[in-house]
């Protein structure tokens, strides 16, 4: 029994029966290590039983074929957003658990609390690693991949089946750090896994190298992503899309996928060289023997700021077009729009060392550096005057997307506030390290990345799905989030200056537990955000016969993505749509060509479904498996099956179909047979059940 | 679909190759903008690479002047130059239709070059370590053996791709997907040329200077 429990042997590794939760509490029955142990267990449980009633239920429901020729298969652009939105949405409600945990423990935690140190570590450095790479990334890159190809009248992405990829290998790092709660531990060493502490020497443990493994093929991914996107957007366009008629959204998902081609191979430098300190022996960043950490914390930080504003510029795209729509007017100051949003991804690259203003460099370089990172503050204020007078004397309907909308202005401009004072190195120097930075970062991070992915989700969710979701629980929610994020962080400010840090999982200053209280009370406010929020879509899909919007533009839309059904067929247009001008379907709509019936119609050329993606999700994540385990014999076999279907693929041919002109036609006629049975809605109607898609066009302020 | 009349920059396959010119547009942009991510992903490892040249990250073990062999470091870069050169050749071939048998001819050439060239780089290596010059002895070997042996793992792909590509070629022709395969396999080449060419000087002609 004894060698089981130690070690797996040659066949496991160093898997062994130390690797599961509630081995510790059995040997070693502590109060605290009963209290973690159960805690630990009761996630990994859920985290099982989460798999296996997924797997009864599809298993019940018959749902195995559509699930493998509908979903995990297709290279449809749309489905690929959609299931990695399904994959944020999951990691979202884990990072969240995890966050009330620990605002939870910080309440009761003068003199001790009930987490123990590492478990408290644990919770925040799989909480920061969640939310920024499994669930902002994969909801932004959802998001994108179903909307951008339609804005700019594409039938795909360029790459169909290089973005099914890039899902697979989403979802295999997300698996990973989900195995982790049920196998093993993860990293303690935060998101950002500085080393000499995450080196073999201080964290011996496989805990570094699920957080290793699991960003390499987050940022491997991402990489290709934003090679595919950045293509799709150069070269799919439709005839007439000129570069400066795109939708803001098309915009800013250009600029944040040129900021992934170029921000992450960073990532992938310093989470290789970690890796290769821990498993060979190098000395990039040890201590001994010539490393040096700062290039870590150089190569690190070089791809972290650019990624912020990978984060936050789609969500940018997505208020510009959501505040335009329910303000019924053409958005202000678009030149100056897509100006910021270059101005900022240029910026970014300019500022990563003002996350290390205290590491000692010379105050000078500290000097440019907080110069620079105020800078970016001038665009971005563009940005909020530009939201802001679009609003004016416009028509705003006070819609859920809109409330988040308005929710967003009032905290981000807070948020950037805070950003200003700390790009000042002198300050910094105070608070540096303290909860106020994790103030800060949660101001524009919530109300900005988190807010903005659900206001997509809200705005485009009827396009997508065909009905549209309920606005009561929708208004409902967004307060919630609203009001939960100012309880939950503003009092982190304060303590910020009062002196707490950060990652601090007990502390001895009793004046810290009231404001510690409100934070907790926040952050519950948080949870019921996020039930709230799946309440709502419960009951949207129980209602959702009433709320039928197959006619495709409840909100009177002003871009291609609303000028065609709900959901869109597959190849989204039976013809391709000819732009004469910015908001292009304003337009047509304006000239009375929306909606025709074309004399002919042509085969359309779709690619094959392929199973790539899921390949290389299984064979990714053994890899890494095997890798975090030391399961040598998995790890060359993975690599060489890797290598091996690539190679197939190359050899590949005959990789597309045709969908018959007949069929599209039939499709097509409908669909305009029902635009033409629809009534158009005022817009006192959108949120009703008589609205079936089609809003009265009311012209305001068209760009040609 | 795209209404651009820019073409890819690069060799371009022509009006007499029809629709194949038009499939490369799409595939061979992409194909650039992957370069230019990896060509970050090289210029993070040579930044890595030139910060451990200091006495800090030397710790006492051998340093440039102790290991790297100048004259089998000349001859690589010879045989990856001549490489470089006979796939151009292999490019003409395919652009201008000068034959299957051509085109075969000079990317077999420019495998043997290549698997010279590793050749050549193995022995370097393990002539490095003879002297002692192992990754794990300093941060600044560490450095070196990310920087030279990524560059020679790059050249590995290129050779496989390229064996795939012959393969290809022998099943099913030039089909579009061969020549876009060749294309892209081409810029590859090219740019691994060029890395070499910026190792070479900044790390063998800079290290001994
Ligand atoms: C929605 C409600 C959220 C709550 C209640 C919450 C709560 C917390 C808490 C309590 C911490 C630990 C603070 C400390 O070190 O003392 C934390 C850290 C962090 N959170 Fe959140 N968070 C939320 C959303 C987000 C979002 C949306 C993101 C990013 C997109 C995010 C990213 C992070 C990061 C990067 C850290 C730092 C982890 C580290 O120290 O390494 N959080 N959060
Ligand atoms: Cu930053």
């Amino acid at each position: 029994m004894s060698i089981v429990a130690d070690s797996g042997g040659p066949f496991l590794g160093r898997l062994s029966l130390h690797s599961l939760p509630f081995w510790d509490m059995l040997q070693h029955p502590t109060m605290s290590n009963i209290i973690n142990g159960i805690i630990a267990t009761g996630a990994a449980s859920l985290v099982v039983i989460g798999a296996l009633v997924v797997i009864a239920l599809l298993t019940k429901y018959k749902l195995w074929r559509p699930l493998w020729s509908d979903w995990v298969t297709s290279t449809d652009h749309k489905k690929i957003g959609i299931m990695y939105i399904v994959i944020a949405l999951v990691m979202l409600t884990r990072a969240l658990i995890e966050a009330v945990l620990m605002r939870a423990q910080q309440a009761v935690g003068l003199h001790g609390g009930f987490l123990s140190p590492d478990h408290f570590a644990q919770l925040f450095s799989t909480h920061g690693t969640i939310m920024i790479f499994f669930m902002a990334m994969p909801f932004l890159t959802g998001v994108i991949n179903y909307v951008m190809p339609m804005q700019i009248g594409a039938r795909d992405v360029s790459f169909p089946v290089l973005n099914s990829i890039s899902l697979g290998l989403t979802a295999a790092g997300a698996a990973l750090v989900m195995v982790s709660l049920v196998i093993g531990k993860f990293s303690t060493g935060g998101w950002f896994g500085y080393p000499p502490y995450t080196e073999a020497t201080f964290s011996p443990g496989v805990g570094p190298d699920y957080w290793i493994w699991a960003l390499s093929l987050a940022g491997l991914a991402s990489t290709l992503t934003g090679i595919n996107f950045a293509v799709t957007i150069y070269k799919e366009r439709a005839p007439g899309m000129k570069l400066m008629r795109m939708p803001l959204f098309t915009w800013t998902a250009l600029c944040t996928a040129i900021l992934m081609i170029f921000a992450m191979p960073p990532l992938t430098v310093a989470t290789s060289q970690l890796a290769l300190d821990r498993y060979l022996g190098f000395h990039y960043f040890t201590n001994a023997l010539g490393g040096n950490m700062m290039n870590f914390a150089n190569l690190f930080w070089l791809f972290g700021h650019p990624e912020v504003y990978i984060l936050i510029l789609p969500a940018f795209g997505v208020y510009s077009e959501v505040i335009a729509t329910f303000s019924g007017k053409a958005l202000f100051g678009y030149r100056s729009l897509v100006m910021a949003t270059m101005a900022i991804a240029i910026l970014s690259f300019t500022v990563w060392l003002h996350h290390f203003f205290t590491m000692g460099q010379n105050a000078n370089i500290n000097a440019v550096f907080g110069i620079a990172s105020m800078l970016i503050g001038i665009p971005t204020g563009v940005k909020i005057y530009d939201w802001m007078l679009t609003m004016f004397r416009g028509r705003v309907r006070f819609t859920t997307p809109m409330v988040y909308s308005i929710g967003f202005i009032l905290l981000f401009v807070l948020g950037g506030m805070s950003g200003i004072l700390l790009a000042n190195p002198t300050i910094d120097y105070q608070v540096h390290n303290t909860v106020f930075l994790v103030a800060h970062f949660h101001n524009v991070a919530v109300p900005g990345v988190l807010f903005g992915m659900l206001t997509a989700y809200h705005f485009w969710f009827p396009k997508a799905f065909g009905f549209r979701l309920n606005e009561r629980w929708g208004i409902i929610s967004a307060l919630c989030w609203i009001f939960g994020f100012m309880g939950a962080f503003f009092p982190l400010y304060a303590l910020g200056i009062m002196g707490l840090p950060r990652r601090t999982v007990a502390y001895a200053q009793a004046r810290y537990v009231p404001l510690e209280w409100v934070a907790f009370l926040g952050a519950l406010l948080l949870l019921a955000a996020l039930l709230a929020l799946l309440w709502q879509l419960w009951i949207s899909i129980r209602d959702r016969d009433a709320n039928r919007v197959f006619v495709g533009d409840p909100w009177d839309g002003r871009s291609l993505e609303w000028s065609n059904s709900a959901p869109p067929p597959e190849y989204n247009f039976a013809v391709i749509p000819s732009v004469q001008g910015r908001d292009a379907f304003t337009m047509a709509k304006e000239n009375h060509s929306a909606y025709e019936r074309p004399d002919t119609y042509k085969d359309i050329e779709l690619p094959k479904n392929s199973a790539m993606g899921l390949v290389i999700a299984a064979l990714g994540f053994a890899l890494a498996f095997g890798l975090v385990w030391h399961i040598w014999w998995l790890v060359i076999a993975a690599l060489l099956a890797v290598i091996a279907s690539m190679i197939v693929r190359g050899f590949a041919r005959d990789t597309t179909r045709l969908v018959s002109a007949q069929e599209v036609r039939r499709e097509h006629h409908r669909w305009i047979d029902a635009v033409a049975a629809a009534t158009a809605v005022s817009r006192a109607n959108e949120c009703k059940t008589v609205n079936v898609g089609l809003a009265q066009h009311q012209a305001n302020g068209v760009v040609p | 679909m795209s209404q651009d009349v820019m073409k890819h920059p690069g060799l371009n396959l022509g009006p007499a190759h029809g629709s194949d010119d038009d499939a490369a547009q799409g595939m061979i942009f992409g194909f650039w903008v992957f370069l230019m991510s990896d060509a970050i992903l090289f210029g993070m490892v040579f930044a890595t690479y030139v910060t451990s040249l200091s006495t800090h990250a030397l710790a006492g073990g051998p340093g440039p002047h102790d290991l790297y062999n100048i004259k089998s470091v000349f001859i690589e870069t010879l045989l990856l130059l001549a490489s470089s050169f006979t796939f151009g050749m292999a490019s003409l071939a395919l652009k201008y239709k000068h034959g299957k048998a051509r085109l075969v001819g000079w990317m077999l050439v420019t495998l043997v070059l290549g698997l010279g060239f590793l050749g050549f780089e193995l022995h370097d290596i393990f002539g490095m370590f003879a002297k002692g010059g192992v990754p794990s002895r300093s941060g600044f070997l560490s450095a070196f053996f990310d920087l030279v042996p990524l560059h020679g793992l790059h050249v590995t792909a290129g050779c496989v791709w390229l064996i795939c590509l012959v393969g290809q070629i022998a099943r099913y022709g030039l089909d579009t997907k061969t020549k876009l395969g060749i294309m892209r396999l081409a810029l590859f080449w090219h740019f691994l040329d060029i890395i070499w060419i910026a190792i070479f000087t900044v790390v063998y002609l800079g290290g001994l200077a």
